[in-house]
């Protein structure tokens, strides 16, 4: 039977965490997809909580992986809302037009 | 007594000037005038008990002003006989212009000030003559020079008072630079400043010889040639006389008061009263007597030509100062007192009576606008006519005792550069009788060119000189005096007020027997007793016995040189009046060379004024500007400027670039920790 190990779970969720980052960093466009890669990265750690958690036989892991899925959902939620007060408010949530912190 | 003298004038200062508001004009012209009438009445208090009488020269030290190692200097009042004439000219004058003010500022808005003014001027100057020492002396001397400052810039509205302030205050810096300097060299010499021990050291000091730039000096000639430097820029001497005709820009009271009779006298004083360190120093006396004469004679050709009445005699004044000089050169030193003590009495008269001419003629200065005045204004015609008598030596008055004996002693003497001064003052007593008679004429006989045709037309192409002043003059009497109604219009000459003519009556009686009354005490058989010591009286009083001895012939020059000058301005200015302008047609560089005074200004403009500017500048721009500022603050200023510039760039706004630093500052910090870690 095909094992997989762990460090293979690690790549994958190191595979993840870069896409996710370049997604936050090379994205130009859509502050929505900025906030499917924060979720990305997230999900990358819980993958990596998870396997630890798997590997080393102790739950503490997969326990706080759920805590981290909880917040992540609350987060989304409130960055959501904040989207859409601000689409109201500007007419627009493309990237480039986010930039009135500019110094 | 003393301290009341000196003090009642910083008294009346301090009741009118700062306070002057409060109380109103006429209260501070009543305190300020009743002070100095008491001052002047207790100074000829002292001058009958000290000069004439027997009472003992004094010196009562009032309290220490600063010492420092050897240095030492108290506030005193010195009291002797040349005090006590000091006290009496100063006082007699300043008491009869504060009265005389009363009735010429009757229209000014400020007279509180001007009075305070006036007082200040009167102690700073008794501070002056009452010195002991010679930083006290510089004290007073300095605080005459700022109320000259003060009372020339008067009338601050106008732009000439102020340019004409300025130039008198710098011009009194550079002789005052040489009066400082000289004060140190004798304080170098003597390790002292008091008068006594500074003439006790003084004969020591004769051929004592300094080290200065390489050369070896005699060191008492030195001494007493920049001390002389500053008696040339307060009593307005060649080179540094050329801000004594642009004082005339302040009220006539102030140029009778200081710029006649006191404050530029203050050079022939001190000279006077340095007498003994001067008569060690031979060279500095020729030096005195070289300038002096230099001065009278060329003041009196300036004054030959120019128009305005003011200007006529304040180039008068100079060059009577130049007579004063010449008196002490030779050293006559009482000569040079005595014709200071008589010259404030007819010299202050002449500026009081063109003060009321030039109120009667609602502010006009030009002579060429007056004429026929005689029959207008009587009294002042008369007080005038005293005062010319007594300037031009008519036999009698003082200017024949104090001016004559001047050159009579020039003639005598043996000291050097006499000679020269004896024929220059010979030459300038013709031309002083020319320009006096000439203003006399101009002024009140002849047609009354007033009536004709009123205002302005009158400005010939000579005019150019004093067109700028005119206006000014014009503008100030619009200002100030609206109440006079517009000039040229309705113009009726009028004789002054009471209060202006009780002062001219005053002095012409000084000016007519000031001369006979005291010439045997002050430079007679009499002066011994009289100077008590307090001037350098040669044994024997060679200057004053010599003077006695000359030829009758010499006597008798000046006095016809006098009616010379009087018939030459009579034929030039009542019977033929169209000869000054053929004159001036046909010598026309002379003329114009006079009417432009040497043209010295334009010099001094060249040398000085100009190379200064030149010099500011460049330190202005390039030295301030282009270096220290463009370095300095701008330039740190500009180069944060820009780094800020650059960092406010960082902030596009952009949440991908704080999130793009924050993953390499992360990552950096953590490869950091896991370096080490691994070490």
């Amino acid at each position: 039977m095909l094992t997989i190990s762990l460090s293979q779970f690690l790549i994958v969720a190191a595979i993840l965490f870069t896409l996710g980052v370049a997604g936050i960093v090379l994205n130009r466009r859509n502050i929505i997809i900025v906030f499917m890669s924060v979720e990305l990265i997230l999900l990358s750690v819980n993958i990596n909580l998870v396997a630890f958690s798997a590997f080393l036989c102790d739950l503490t892991g997969q326990v706080f992986a759920l805590f981290i899925l909880t917040v992540a959902a609350a987060e989304a939620a409130i960055g959501l809302a904040i989207l859409v007060c601000y689409y109201r408010n500007r007419g627009s949530i493309a990237i480039e037009d986010i930039n009135m912190m500019k110094g | 007594m003393y301290a009341a003298i000196v003090f009642l004038p910083l008294l009346g200062f301090l009741i009118a000037g700062p306070f002057g508001w409060r109380i109103g004009a006429r209260p501070s012209e009543i305190v300020t005038t009743s002070f100095l009438f008491v001052v002047a009445l207790l100074s000829w208090i002292v001058f009958f008990q000290v000069a004439l009488g027997t009472a003992p020269a004094s010196v009562s030290v009032l309290g220490n002003w600063f010492t420092s190692g050897t240095l030492k200097v108290d506030w005193s009042l010195k009291i002797d006989s040349l005090t006590a004439v000091m006290l009496v000219v100063v006082t007699t004058v300043s008491s009869l212009v504060h009265l005389y003010s009363i009735g010429y500022m009757a229209d000014d808005p400020s007279r509180p000030r001007f009075f305070g003014y006036l007082s200040l001027f009167t102690f700073a100057m008794l501070m002056l003559v009452t010195a002991d020492n010679l930083v006290q002396l510089f004290f007073g001397w300095e605080g005459v020079g700022l109320a000259s400052y003060l009372l020339i810039g008067f009338w601050y509205e106008k732009p000439s008072a102020n340019a004409a302030a300025i130039k008198a205050f710098v011009v009194n810096r550079v002789g005052d630079f040489g009066f400082a300097l000289g004060i140190f060299l004798v304080f170098v010499l003597t390790q002292s400043v008091s008068f006594d021990q500074i003439f006790a050291a003084a004969p020591g000091l004769a051929h004592k010889t300094i080290h200065i730039f390489g050369l070896d000096m005699d060191a008492l000639t030195i001494t007493c040639l920049l001390l002389f430097m500053g008696a040339m820029g307060k009593s307005a001497q060649f080179l540094l006389h050329t801000w004594l005709p642009d004082a005339m820009e302040g009220p006539t009271p102030v140029s009778a008061l200081i710029h006649a009779a006191t404050m530029v006298t203050a050079g022939v004083f001190m000279v006077a009263r340095l007498s003994p360190l001067f008569e060690q120093a031979p060279a500095a006396l020729t030096f005195v007597t070289i300038i002096g004469a230099t001065t009278a004679f060329f003041a009196a050709t300036i004054g030959l030509v120019q128009n305005d009445i003011k200007r006529v005699i304040a180039y008068s004044t100079c060059s009577q100062l130049g007579y004063m000089f010449v008196g002490l050169g030779v050293g006559g030193y009482s000569l040079g007192i005595f014709h200071l003590f008589t010259h404030a009495f007819f010299k202050a008269l002449l500026f009081l009576g063109a003060g009321s001419v030039i109120i009667a003629m609602h502010h006009e200065q030009d002579m060429r606008n007056m004429g026929g005045l005689w029959r207008k204004i009587p009294f002042t015609f008369a007080m005038m006519t005293v005062g010319t008598l007594a300037l031009t030596g008519f036999p009698f008055t003082a200017g024949y005792f104090s001016k004559d004996a001047i050159i009579e002693a020039a003639y005598a003497s043996n000291r050097g550069g006499a000679y020269y001064g004896f024929l220059l003052t010979t030459v300038a007593a013709g031309l002083t009788s020319f320009y006096s008679w000439r203003l006399v004429f101009l002024t009140f006989f002849g047609t009354p060119r007033w009536a004709a045709d009123g205002h302005g037309s009158g400005h010939d192409h000579a005019a150019q000189d004093d067109a700028a002043h005119d206006h000014e003059a014009h503008g100030h009497a619009a200002l100030d005096h609206a109440a006079h109604g517009h000039e040229g219009h309705a113009l009726d000459p009028h004789e002054s007020p009471l209060p202006m003519l009780i002062p001219l009556g005053v002095l012409a009686a000084g000016a007519l027997f000031a001369g006979l009354l005291f010439s045997n005490n002050f430079i007679g058989e009499g002066a011994g007793e009289f100077w008590k010591g307090a001037l350098f009286l040669e044994p024997g009083n060679e200057a004053l016995e010599a003077r006695e001895a000359v030829p009758g012939f010499t006597k008798q020059l000046p006095t016809l040189l006098m009616v010379f000058g009087f018939f030459v301005a009579a034929i030039f200015y009542l019977l033929a009046p169209s000869i000054p302008t053929r004159f001036a047609q046909g010598l026309k560089p002379v003329y114009e060379f006079l009417l432009n005074k040497w043209y010295f200004d334009e010099l001094y403009d060249l040398i000085f004024v100009r190379p200064a500017f030149w010099l500011g500048r460049l330190f202005w721009k390039g030295g301030d500007g282009a270096i220290i500022d463009r370095l300095g603050p701008d330039g740190v200023a500009a180069r944060v400027v820009d780094v800020t510039g650059r960092v406010v760039k960082l902030q596009s706004g952009y949440i991908y670039h704080y999130a793009f630093a924050m993953l390499v500052g992360l990552a950096a910090v953590i490869t950091w920790y896991v370096a080490s870690g691994i070490r």
